[in-house]
Parts: C-alpha cells; structure tokens; sequence
C-alpha cells in the first residue's frame, strides 16, 4: 500500500509545503506517489520526480484542471484513490478545499493539521487554537491527512521517480471559477520566510504598516505577517493574517510589532526559534512567548531597530 | 430562497481550557461556552439576506444536547425565523455532523446552507465541505464576500494569496469566514423575547444515518511550554542580544 501526497504548486513551481508534507509522507515507510493536478504540468511533474524519496510522479492535467476546483479534485481522487492507504497534504488552503470533500465522499474521516504522525493511523495535533496538543486515531481505510509543513524538515533532492497519467473525469459544473485576485509582493512567502515581521492594529493605517515594517522587513529579508485585528481594518491583506485561522508559520526569528499577543494570533506563531516583541505596554501578553521583550513605542523603536541593523551590517 | 445555518455550542474563545486530571480530554465543566464565532458570521450573512430580499426563510440548526437551546435561542434573538435542534449525547465529529445535517437538508429543502469555515473548539474546518460533498452540490469555502444572482450565487473565498471568485449553481454550501460581516449584536430585550419561542427537536437517532465517531481520542496534553524569555532595555540592546546570543542575526 502505497502513500499519496496531493502536491502544492502555484501552477509554475511546486511549494515548499509539498517538500516538507514528503517527509511526513516517509513517516508510513511506504512508496509515496505524488499527485499533481492542473494544467501544464510537465515542469512541475519534473520537480516533483527529482525529490528524494519519491516513488512516483502522477499527472492529471486537463484544462478544466487549471483553476483547481474542489469539486474536481475530490471526483478525481474519488475515482483513483480507493487504493491507497493514505492520502495525504500540507494543510493549506487547496488542501483544506479538497480533502474533507474527497473524504466524505470515501465515507472516511478526515484528521486535520497534524504536527507528528505516528504511522500507520496516531497523530498529533493541535486543538483550542494551540492551546491543546490532541493524539487522535482513526480507524478508516483511507488514511486521509494534512500536515502542519512548519512541522517537518523539507525533503531536497535526489531522486529520479517515473512520471505517470490519471485519466481526468469531466468537470462537475457545480461550480465556475470567476476570478482571483493575487496579491504579489517580491519579500519572500511568509509560510517559508526565515524572518517574519509581523504588524498589529497599533500600525495605524495601511500606509503606516507599510511605511514603518516594510523597512524592517527589507534590513531582514523577512515576509511581512499581520494580526487579524490589522487586517480586518484594512492595513494588511487577509493572505499574511498569521493564527489560528490564518497561516501558521515557524521561523527562525519572528518579531511582533504592536501586537497584543492574544492567544488565536500565538497559536500561529509560537513555535518560532526565536520570537522578539515590540509593545508599549509592559503587561501585554505577547510578552510571555517572546524571547526578547522591549516595552517601547514602535513608532520610534522600529525605525531605530532599522537603524541599527544597517549600521551592524555595515561592520 | 430559504436558507438553513449551522451553529455549534463551543468554549468561549475568552477562556484557556484545562485538561482533566486522567488526560483523556479537555475540561469543559462550568466553563463559559456560546455560539462558535464563524457561526455568527453565518447567521449574520443568512439574516442579511433576508433584509435584502434574497431569502424568504432562515432557520438555524444545532446538533448536541438538550443545552444547546442557548445557541439556537442567542440565533433566533439574532432574528432567525426558526431553530431546530438536532438531539444527541454521542460524540460529534465532521463526517457524522455532516452525515446528520444532510438528513435535516433532507427535510427542509434550503437552497443555501451556510456553517462556520471552523470550529474552534475542535479547529477542524471540513464539515461544511463534507456536507457539500454528501449533497452533491457545490461549494464556498472561506468566504468574505456573497452576492446572490439569479440561479447561482456569486462568492470570495479566502485563499492563500489572495481572493478567489466563484459562481455557486444553487443549492450550495457555504462556509463564513470571519471577514463576512460584523454580526449584530444581540439584545436584551431580543433575547428574553428569543426564551418564549419554540425549538423544534428531532432525536438524532430518528434520522436514521450512522452518524457514530471515525476518530479516536487517545490523550490530550499541554503543548510544549516556551521558556519565559527577558526584557531587553534598548534597541542596541536587543540587536546585541540577537546576534552574540540568539545567533538568528548575522
Ligand atoms: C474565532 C477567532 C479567530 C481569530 N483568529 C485570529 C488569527 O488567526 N490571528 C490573529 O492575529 N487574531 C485572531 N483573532 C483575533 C484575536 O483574538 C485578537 O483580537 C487580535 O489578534 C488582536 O490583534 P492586535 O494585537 O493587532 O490588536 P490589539 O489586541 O488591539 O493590540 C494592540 C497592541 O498594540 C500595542 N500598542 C498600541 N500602540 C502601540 C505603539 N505605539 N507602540 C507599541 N505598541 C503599541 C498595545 O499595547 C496592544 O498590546 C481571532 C479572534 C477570534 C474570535
Ligand atoms: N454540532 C454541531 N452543530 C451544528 N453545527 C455544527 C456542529 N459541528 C460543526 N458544525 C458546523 O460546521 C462548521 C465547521 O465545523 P468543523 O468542521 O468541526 O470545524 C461549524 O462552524 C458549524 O457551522
């Protein structure tokens, strides 16, 4: 029995969550073949052969496929997946589109997030927005899984896996795709970036988020992260909301700026190396998961912080 | 168009929950519980719907015990036309909920269903998709943004990214993400008005699925605590301490 791993990829390049979601494939010490569905998808069928450890590559592309929409996905995997003992992603939002569809519709359970795997059928993962660390079995024939990637190492290179077809079923129609609005940004993604700096409601504004943590941002080649409180009023985009219901991220060194620390908002960042806050206020509760804690007014602390990093560099 | 809301009964999103002394689950006795936050999204956008003319009816479900009236009673003081309670000890998990709720489609025949993207007590997030699935319609899932066409219903999602926009041919399953809207806020009076009006209840086991649990809870822990970490005087201060001690600067 073999392990499929439904691969990330923005249509030109895999994501380096498929990377990490092979290592915890390798958990089940069973071939891994990696699935990736779309259009155009040579090149990244390519990649995907190349990491060491897979078994084989399986393309199912089609034109239809290019916007990815959960209702063909999941029929896809409905129609080829039965065989597998597990099918498994890196929990992002394709991922949590298509699974708990594909899952139903195998009449199996679906185990969300999980941050250790205990093959064949233990896992671990976080409930009460972090609070919690669950271990959760289950007992269904198809394992069907997404996995925390911040939580496993990424796979590199070394194989040479052969390339294979699925045959497509037809669109579904239940649904069309419209439009999508991207938002581009040349810092790195905040989900892989080795330094985040991230921005509270204290910023202000839009342009005052921008004006003050994209100079930070530079000095540190960091992904820029928000609060949900800065992004519900509009200073950030929702794609950088870090969180519980945001992205979950894990860097070597993440720095909140004016960001209170409310527990939804740490259950997405507390498992960064090394985690430095910036607040005016001596109590806040970010205070208790940062490493280095300086109780200041970002306004002038950060533009200072900049000015320092540039004259250390400089040495 | 009728429209049929979800909501679950969680642990306030205030409290820090406890784990009982054996280590099998969280301790959940006298703790303040209330209507999951994405479910007040949901409600919030049924009810707008109907402001607006696009729906006729909105009636809310609930599937657990007998106290989780409080749920479908803050729902109707929100201003939904009915509440049904779907009666059951058993265990919940998303295949069964979604299992349960598809029988209760079934019956009241809405052409729009709306559940929270997450719940977060248990951080799921798959019961609205599994509906979708179990119906065999399409769906929404992290949405921002609806407006209603004629046969379709026009959604953003959430994405990694960004935005996406899809046409849902109707009926449809959506899910609330928590930039839908701002839910209203409930009250006094609503509420005490929200006491006198009925529940409908249906015995789970009446609706004849297997709704029983797939998972297995084997043990819950804390997760690994972070060291308490220091304050830092200055700004020199905190770039020194980065580079000779943390080793995360160059
Ligand atoms: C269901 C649910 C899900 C949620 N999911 C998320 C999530 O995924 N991610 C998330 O982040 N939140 C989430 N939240 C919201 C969360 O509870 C908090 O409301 C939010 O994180 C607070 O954001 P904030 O720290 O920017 O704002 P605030 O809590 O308002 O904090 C602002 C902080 O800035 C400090 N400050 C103000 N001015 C200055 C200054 N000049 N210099 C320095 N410091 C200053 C203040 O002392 C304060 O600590 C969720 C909430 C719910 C109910
Ligand atoms: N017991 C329940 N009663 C009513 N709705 C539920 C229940 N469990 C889950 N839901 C709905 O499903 C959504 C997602 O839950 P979950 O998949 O568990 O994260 C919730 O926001 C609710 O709308």
């Amino acid at each position: 029995m073999s392990v499929l791993l439904l691969a990330e990829h923005d249509g030109h390049k895999l994501k380096q969550a498929t990377r990490q979601a092979v290592t915890a494939a390798r958990s089940w010490q069973a071939p891994i073949h990696i699935l990736i569905v779309g259009h155009d998808t040579a090149a990244l069928a390519e990649e995907a052969a190349a990491i060491a450890g897979v078994a084989q590559v399986i393309r199912a592309d089609a034109e239809h496929l290019a916007h990815l929409l959960a209702e063909d996905v999941a029929d896809l995997l409905v129609r080829h997946g039965r065989g597998y003992a597990v099918i498994l992603a890196p929990h992002t939002s394709f991922s949590k589109n298509v699974l708990p569809r594909a899952a139903a519709l195998l009449d199996v359970a679906m185990v969300a997030d999980v941050i250790a795997i205990s093959a064949p059928k233990s896992y671990v993962r976080a409930i009460y927005a972090g609070n919690i660390a669950a271990t959760v079995e289950s007992g269904d024939a198809v394992q069907i899984v997404t996995v925390r990637a911040s939580s496993f190492t990424a796979a590199t290179d070394g194989g040479a896996a052969s390339i294979t077809a699925w045959d497509v079923p037809t669109t579904t129609s239940l649904t069309r795709w419209l439009g999508e609005k991207r938002n581009v940004s040349d810092r790195p993604a905040l989900a892989t970036a080795r330094v985040v700096v991230s921005g509270g409601r204290s910023l202000g504004s839009a342009e005052q988020f921008e004006a003050v943590l994209a100079p930070l941002a530079q000095a540190l080649n960091a992904a820029l992260g928000a609060t949900r409180a800065a992004v519900d009023a509009g200073y950030a985009p929702n794609d950088i909301q870090v969180g519980q219901t945001g992205t979950v991220v894990a860097p070597e060194l993440y720095i909140a700026v004016g960001v209170s620390g409310a527990i939804q908002h740490t259950a997405g960042m507390k498992d960064s190396k090394v985690i430095v806050a910036i607040n005016q206020d001596p109590d806040a509760p970010i205070f208790q998961v940062a490493d280095y804690g300086l109780v200041a007014n970002l306004f002038e602390a950060v533009p200072a912080l900049v000015a320092a990093l540039r004259t250390s560099a400089q040495r | 168009m009728k429209v049929l809301v979800a909501v679950k009964r969680v642990v306030d999103f205030n409290v820090k929950v406890r784990i009982k002394p054996d280590g099998s689950d969280v301790d959940i006795a006298g703790v303040k519980m209330g209507i999951n936050p994405f479910d007040e999204n949901a409600v919030e956008e049924a009810l707008r719907l109907k402001e607006r003319g696009k729906a006729s009816e909105v009636v809310a479900v609930s599937l657990g015990g007998s106290v989780n009236q409080d749920v479908l009673r803050h729902a109707l003081a929100m201003g939904v036309d009915r509440a049904i309670l779907v009666e059951t000890d058993a265990v919940l998990q998303p295949l069964g909920v979604a299992k349960l709720l598809k029988a209760v489609v079934e019956r009241e025949q809405p052409d729009l269903i709306i559940l929270g993207k997450q719940a977060i007590d248990s951080d799921a997030g798959q019961t609205g998709q599994m509906l979708a699935a179990l119906l065999g319609v399409g769906q929404g899932v992290a949405i921002s943004a609806i407006e209603v066409w004629d046969e379709e219903i026009v959604v953003t999602r959430e994405i990694d990214g960004g935005t996406e926009t899809l046409a849902l041919r109707l009926p449809a399953v959506i899910t609330a993400d928590l930039r839908l809207n701002e839910p209203r806020y409930v009250k006094l009076p609503n509420l005490m008005m929200a006491k006198k009006k009925p529940i409908q209840t249906l015995a789970a086991a009446e609706l004849g699925v297997d709704a029983g649990p797939r998972l297995t809870q084997r043990q819950v822990a804390d997760p690994p605590a972070r060291k308490a970490g220091s304050k830092v005087a200055s700004v020199q201060e905190l770039v020194e301490k980065l580079r000779v001690e943390a080793k995360v600067l160059p």
